[in-house]
């Protein structure tokens, strides 16, 4: 195994995601075999080869003029929330 | 039989007034009703607003107007959002997201007179070769229903495939247009990248992902993708390229074409599949037609480059669905970590969740350099090998799949298996080329499927070499038993 389970809760922790105790040995297998498998690419010579980031090489960010263009959808887009009280979304205490 | 038609024919049908919108509505949401419990092809139906659509588009046509899609009705992938109409992405995480506003290429099509169904099951998402990573469980293969349509777009593949509607919309980030058209016997087009908006398309790896079509020939594809391309300003990596009239172009010359045969894609290839593709070749030169031999030698590298590059910018993507401002959320959490964890922990299905730690551990101090930075050179390497080839000729082409739809089930346990179904499509996504899968025989009573891959914005070839190619064959005219 190339990751090991302390690995695995240290990469779950990071990505926020709650992983079950029957879960997390699946994990530890599957995550393994695809960083083993993605491992191959060390194999390729890169030198000094630029890396990709984008897949047309010519294209530029654009920049809009700095005008506001939208209008307000507060009430439709809150109505997805989980919890919301006077437009403002709820989640657990953070400061005692 | 309706469901037969051609795009072309129906929108010479509803020109002429024999029939009308509303009908051509009412046949397809009966065989959806028919159909899609066995299939399990759509997540949601949307008759009463389909109907609506319709009436709207018969009174576009008695004021006169015509057009090529108006009035003619599809099925959009669910990772589109549809404003008012739940938007699941396949996914529990947003089982009871009603999206507040339509991507894109939802209006440019509303705008044109489309009349949706409904939306399509897919792979989580977009995460997966075989639409079993759903939430809402595998949509299954027409041709036979032990067997996956492939994915992610499996549901609109499905759909497309049992002429639940003429066309459906698909995305294709590593093949998931191309894949399933191919296992499922249809014609699926993946443009280039920017070619046509992302806005409003649930995003899943930013630098790979693109809107496409699926239908039964390029012809109609050639109709759909001149509605759907197009410069957005609301997408930023959207290209401002004229769009040329596919459908105009269809017809234009093969003779001469120089096709590229990919060494590579043959390496290796199951017998029965490299003669059905060797015969494909035959055609295209009866049709006047060069072929030649190139390769990348690169190439070969694309799955483990993508299993890295998708899976950050995954990682990336995917950190929105927090529990807090719209999606799942799980019950009485203990404090906002609490909130975050267990809200995705819960909220996403096991193939998410694989990719959001891979990509989280590639990104991670002390493996950037080896695992996302020299993923990107070597997708520059692949790239340059592409743009090599296409100094010589005009389009590759090779099989689009190393197999035909295999069973439901068999590979969703091994995920580095399941990953290999996309070794033929992964390579135009990482050098954002437009790709086609088309029809080109059976194996065991499986369709199997051609695929060209063209320069950036050659899409007007690829579609056309593909009409030629179903001019001369019958292989997109096969309806799979009890679909007839």
């Amino acid at each position: 195994m190339s990751l090991t389970r302390q690995d695995v809760e240290k990469i779950a922790h990071l990505a926020r995601l709650s992983i079950t105790e029957q879960e997390m040995p699946v994990y530890v297998t599957s995550l393994s075999s695809i960083v083993d498998f993605v491992a191959e690419l060390s194999r390729v010579q890169t030198g000094s080869v630029e890396p990709m980031a984008h897949p047309l090489d010519d294209q530029r960010q654009r920049l809009r003029p700095d005008v506001v263009s939208e209008t307000d959808h507060h009430e439709k887009y809150q109505a997805n929330a989980p919890r919301v009280q006077a437009g403002l979304y709820v989640v657990p205490r953070v400061i005692e | 039989m309706l469901h037969h038609l051609s795009i072309g024919e129906l929108a010479e049908r509803l020109a002429s007034r024999q029939i009308s919108s509303v009908e051509l509505t009412r046949h397809f949401l009966e065989r959806v009703e028919r159909f899609n419990p066995s299939l399990n092809a759509l997540i949601t139906v949307t008759a009463d607003e389909a109907l609506a659509g319709a009436a709207a588009a018969d009174r576009r046509f008695a004021a006169g107007e015509r057009g090529r899609l108006l009035g003619i009705p599809l099925i959009h992938k669910d990772i589109f959002c549809t404003d008012g109409v739940r938007t699941s992405c396949g996914s529990r995480m947003l089982d009871n997201f009603i999206a507040p506003y339509d991507a894109t290429i939802v209006a440019r099509l509303k705008s044109a007179g489309a009349v949706m169904l409904g939306k399509a099951n897919m792979d989580e998402f977009a995460m997966g070769s075989s639409n079993e990573t759903s939430y809402y469980g595998p949509a299954r293969n027409p041709w036979d229903r032990t067997k996956v349509p492939g994915g992610s777009s499996g549901g609109s593949a499905a759909a497309s495939a049992a002429r639940l509607a003429p066309y459906t919309t698909g995305t294709d980030t590593g093949g998931s247009i191309r894949q399933p058209a191919a296992l499922t016997g249809i014609t699926g087009v993946k443009p280039t990248y920017g070619r046509v908006s992302r806005y409003g398309m649930i995003a899943f790896a930013s630098s790979l992902d693109q809107a496409g079509v699926l239908a039964r020939t390029a012809a109609d594809a050639a109709a759909v993708l001149a509605v759907m391309a197009g410069f957005d300003p609301r997408d930023s990596t959207s290209v401002d390229v004229p769009v040329p009239d596919y459908p105009a172009l269809l017809d234009a010359p093969l003779k001469g074409l120089k096709i590229g045969l990919l060494r590579e894609f043959f390496d290796g290839l199951e017998s029965r599949n490299a003669a059905l593709i060797q015969d494909a070749l035959k055609v295209y030169m009866s049709l006047g037609a060069d072929t030649v031999e190139v390769s990348l030698p690169h190439l070969p590298m694309s799955v483990p480059t993508y299993y890295v590059v998708a899976p950050a910018e995954c990682s990336s993507n995917l950190s929105r669905f927090d529990g807090v401002r719209y999606g799942y959320r799980c019950s009485q959490p203990r404090d906002l970590t609490d909130l975050y964890e267990r809200s995705r922990g819960e909220g996403f299905g096991a193939e998410v969740k694989r990719r959001i730690m891979t990509g989280t551990y590639v990104l991670s101090a002390g493996y950037f350099d080896a695992y996302y930075l020299k993923a990107q050179k070597v997708r520059r390497l692949i790239t340059d090998d592409f743009r090599a080839a296409f100094a010589k000729v005009d389009v590759v082409v090779g099989p689009a799949t190393p197999t035909p739809a295999f069973p439901i089930g068999a590979k969703i346990d091994d995920p580095v298996t399941m990953y290999l179904n996309d070794i033929y499509t992964i390579g135009a996504n990482l050098s954002g080329l437009p790709g086609i899968s088309v029809p080109c025989g059976f194996i065991d009573a499986l369709p199997v499927g051609l695929q060209l891959i063209g320069p950036h914005f050659s899409e007007a070839k690829l579609l056309s070499a593909a009409h030629h190619f179903q001019s001369a064959t019958t292989w997109h005219t096969h309806t799979p038993a009890g679909y007839e």
